[in-house]
């Protein structure tokens, strides 16, 4: 059974530089690491220290507050150092690869003989349990609580998304081993978001809506909204459809394996493409001679909406899959605010790039404007396709009032689905890390 | 780097205006002028990486724009209803039409902008936050909907009241209940009565007063409708030839306005639409059941006088002061148009009721997208199960 849900709000971002259907030389690199600051909300603690030798799967840390959630090592060799930031805050656990890719072995066999238990604990053990997230505030999943549905999204609708359709055409078997490992975790439903056509469709064990329209299609939140919605009180854990993959490995082999395809994307990239690499690794290989250095170039693990800003010493995050580089902006445009704008790219409709809607364009991290109150009225609505009042929702967060959060659906979304938002603000107002405080005040106030 | 030399100047002189700096109390001065120059050059530190290249003051200048062919159309029609007056109007040429009332606005404009953007900078300061662009709209919108001989110490006594009791007091651009610019035309019209309505007001004479031809009424079409004369072309009131407040009379122009606002996507064109279907609406009840020569003419014309068409395209449409939800903008414009007219057609006090139903509906606006905030609310409380 499945239907096709039209998304009529929301936007493409129209982005110079996506990436070529080409799969380029695998990267033979030797450092990764793994980052604490990819998950909300996460205190770790250390379990491995410098020199400490370690295999893919061996925990360099868990989380305090919920000590069976692990973080393991990607790859096998050496911890080289662990980074600390300000309040010896740990920004990431660096190792240096032997080459081997030995894994630490974990259970593995008929996935049907296997019980919730063993299954948690292999997903628990193997690291790969926190690629999983959990709503509503978009938090490491509970290990102790049973979801009432999982989702999965089997596409990326963000700017210069990989296309999974591409990346995942053989790893099918692996996808199909990963749902039913995880449908032992609930006794809800297990719900896949699909594009229209797409070759996932086989896939059994699961519940298939198709999401047609710009994005946020793809982002799991919309399709959550859409099919079967958060209220008070529900839990439900959510997943990308790669992080299947490395689930359905883990039980067929017994070992992490986190190799999958890297989509390489940006107006500031020499060749777009895509590229065999272990999550963890550093950005240097991926963007190494493969820039045009014609201007002050950005460097994020991820997309150009949610992605983290990596320095060109950084490392690209574990559950991101793309790389994309755009110029820095930061320089100043004389009257830029009377300019008629034909190369200026908008969402809305005052400048003159509207009359030419194929083009795309190189979009800078520059703010284009000062921040101010809100104005304007109308705008995010049009880019957040659920049944929510964005601004009213933000300002019950920015004066604290709990009842309203919830009342206006802060169970909904997290920041991803609210990051076009951010994008086509006027007023420059920071809709992401607003709507974090929010969340975070939330899971407090449940505590 | 393109433009880098105004940069560096800025920044050399920076340091005075900073804390501690020798000019440091003109430190909003100096911001506000620099981000009037150039686009700054901050980049995205946390959130989304890109921005639309939308900001606010590309927003409130491109409503400035839109104002401008009702405002020289304004200077022109001062011009031509001083000549006419006179009896004169035959002999003057096009542009000294113009020059005549261009000379006599421009002070208004000039006062209304000193006046205001002076509070403004010192409120900037005062708080220490960036110049917010609001006043550069409602600037230009006070000359416009004021009678033309309204002297300039009002035009400042009433920039200061907006400015100072509806916007800043609530905490400046964004933050205010009522169109700042309304507020300053209600001010002017409750505290110096005689200067904004009556037959005197709206046509300057200035010193030819001896040579006012025989006949001549300075009154508006609907000053004279409500005493039951009903007396105007409606050709000239659509094309804007007939006395009223400097920039309310064309309604051509403001529609070329209202266009270039609904094109650029920056007015509400629902908001537009309502307010114009409520007044049609309510013209077409009037009548009906019409009882005297106001009530009966034709439902359609009140698009056309008065200042109609310059509330709904510029007043009402204020992001700040409408209501903020789509459907809570339909009621707001649908309920401005209706009772605008009812204002107009059955009071016997005002001639003109646009003004007073705007600032009305700002202050129930907030009332409105209560109502449409909790039906999401009830919608979303109706679908989780009720044990919870």
């Amino acid at each position: 059974m499945s239907n096709t849900i039209k998304i009529k709000k929301g936007f493409d971002i129209k982005l110079k530089g996506k990436a070529d259907l080409t799969v380029g030389k695998a990267i033979e690199a030797s450092r990764y690491a793994v980052k604490p600051t990819d998950f909300s909300g996460l205190k770790p603690k250390l379990s491995v220290k410098a020199d400490d030798i370690v295999k893919a799967g061996t925990p360099l840390f868990f989380d305090k507050a919920q000590p069976e959630v692990k973080f393991t090592s990607p790859v096998s060799g050496k911890v080289i150092s662990v980074n600390r930031g300000e309040r010896r805050r740990i920004l990431e656990i660096e190792i240096e690869s032997d080459g081997k890719f030995e894994s630490v072995d974990f259970s593995k066999g008929e996935i049907n003989s296997l019980d919730r238990e063993t299954v948690k604990q292999n997903l628990l053990n193997s690291g790969l349990w926190p690629l999983m997230v959990q709503r509503p505030f978009g938090v490491i999943p509970e290990p102790d609580v049973t979801p009432r549905d999982i989702f999965i999204t089997g596409f990326d609708s963000a700017p210069l998304a990989p296309d999974y359709e591409f990346t995942l055409k053989d790893e099918k078997e692996s996808i199909q081993t990963g749902i039913d490992a995880i449908s032992k975790l609930t006794e809800g439903k297990i719900y896949l978001g699909l594009r229209p056509g797409s070759e996932f469709a086989s896939l059994k064990g699961v519940e298939i809506n198709y999401f047609d329209g710009p994005h946020p299609a793809g982002n799991v939140g919309v399709q959550i909204h859409k099919t079967a919605p958060i209220n008070k009180g529900d839990v439900v854990w959510t997943l990308n459809i790669q992080t299947l993959v490395y689930i359905g490995r883990l039980f067929t082999t017994g070992k992490l394996n986190l190799e999958r395809l890297v989509a390489i994307t940006g107006s500031e990239v020499k060749k777009t493409g895509y590229v065999k690499a272990i999550a963890g690794l550093a950005i240097k290989p991926f963007i190494e001679n493969n820039t045009k250095k014609e201007v002050k170039e950005r460097f994020i693990s991820g997309n150009v909406l949610t992605g983290v800003k990596v320095e060109e010493t950084g490392y690209t995050g574990l559950t991101q899959n793309q790389v994309t580089v755009i110029p820095e902006g930061d320089e100043i445009e004389p009257f830029g605010w009377i300019s008629p704008g034909f190369n200026k790219f908008t969402a809305g409709k005052a400048f003159l790039s509207r009359l030419m809607p194929k083009k795309e364009y190189a979009l800078n991290a520059n703010y284009h404007g000062g921040e101010r109150a809100f104005v304007i009225s109308g705008q995010y609505e049009k880019v957040l396709p659920m049944d929510i009042l964005p601004v009213y929702l933000l300002k019950a967060i920015l004066v604290n009032d709990i009842d309203k959060m919830e009342n206006l659906g802060i169970f909904e979304v997290i920041e991803e689905d609210m990051a076009l938002c951010e994008y086509v603000c006027t007023s420059k107002i920071e809709v992401q890390s607003i709507l974090r405080n929010g969340m975070d005040t939330m899971i407090k106030e449940l505590a | 780097m393109k433009g880098q030399g105004i940069k560096n100047f800025f920044d050399k002189h920076r340091p005075k205006f900073e804390k501690g700096g020798k000019l440091h109390p003109f430190q909003s001065v100096f911001e506000g002028f620099e981000t009037f120059l150039y686009v700054p050059d901050k980049t995205t530190k946390k959130g989304s990486h890109v921005r639309d290249y939308i900001d606010l003051k590309r927003t409130m200048i491109f409503v400035v724009l839109a104002v401008v062919p009702t405002m020289l159309f304004g200077m022109y029609n001062i011009g031509y209803q001083h000549f006419h007056a006179i009896g004169e109007f035959s002999q003057t040429g096009f542009w000294e039409v113009f020059f005549y009332g261009f000379l006599r606005v421009l002070p208004v404009i000039v006062v209304s902008y000193a006046v205001g953007l002076g509070i403004e900078f010192t409120f900037a300061q005062i708080k220490g936050h960036e110049i917010n662009e609001g006043y550069l709209v409602s600037g230009i919108l006070i000359p416009l909907i004021i009678p033309i001989d309204t002297p300039l110490w009002m035009v400042a006594i009433a920039v200061a009241f907006s400015v100072i009791i509806a916007k800043e007091a609530f905490g400046g651009t964004g933050m205010n209940i009522w169109n700042p610019a309304l507020i300053a035309r209600a001010f002017l019209f409750f505290a110096y009565p005689a200067h904004m309505s009556g037959d005197s007001v709206w046509i300057r004479i200035g010193q030819d007063a001896d040579k006012v031809v025989d006949g001549f009424s300075g009154a508006t079409p609907l000053g004279l409708a409500l005493t039951g004369n009903i007396d105007y072309n409606i050709w000239d009131a659509f094309w804007g030839f007939i006395p009223g407040s400097i920039g309310e009379t064309s309604t051509f122009a403001i529609l070329l306005g209202g266009a270039f606002l609904i094109i650029t996507g920056i007015g509400s064109w629902r908001i537009m639409l309502a307010t114009t279907i409520g007044a049609l609406f309510t013209g077409l009840i009037l009548n009906a059941f019409a009882v005297n020569p106001f009530m009966e003419i034709p439902f359609w014309h009140h698009l056309f006088l008065g200042g109609f068409a310059f509330g709904a395209v510029f007043m009402a449409t204020d992001p700040v002061s409408a209501a903020q939800t789509n459907r809570g903008k339909w009621i707001y414009g649908l309920l401005i148009g209706v009772l605008a007219i009812i204002i107009r057609v059955l009071n016997p006090a005002y001639p003109e009721g646009v003004m007073l139903a705007i600032l009305l509906m700002n202050t129930f606006a907030p009332l409105i997208d209560h109502y449409v905030v909790q039906g999401n609310v009830r919608k979303r409380l109706k679908r989780a199960p009720a044990t919870v």
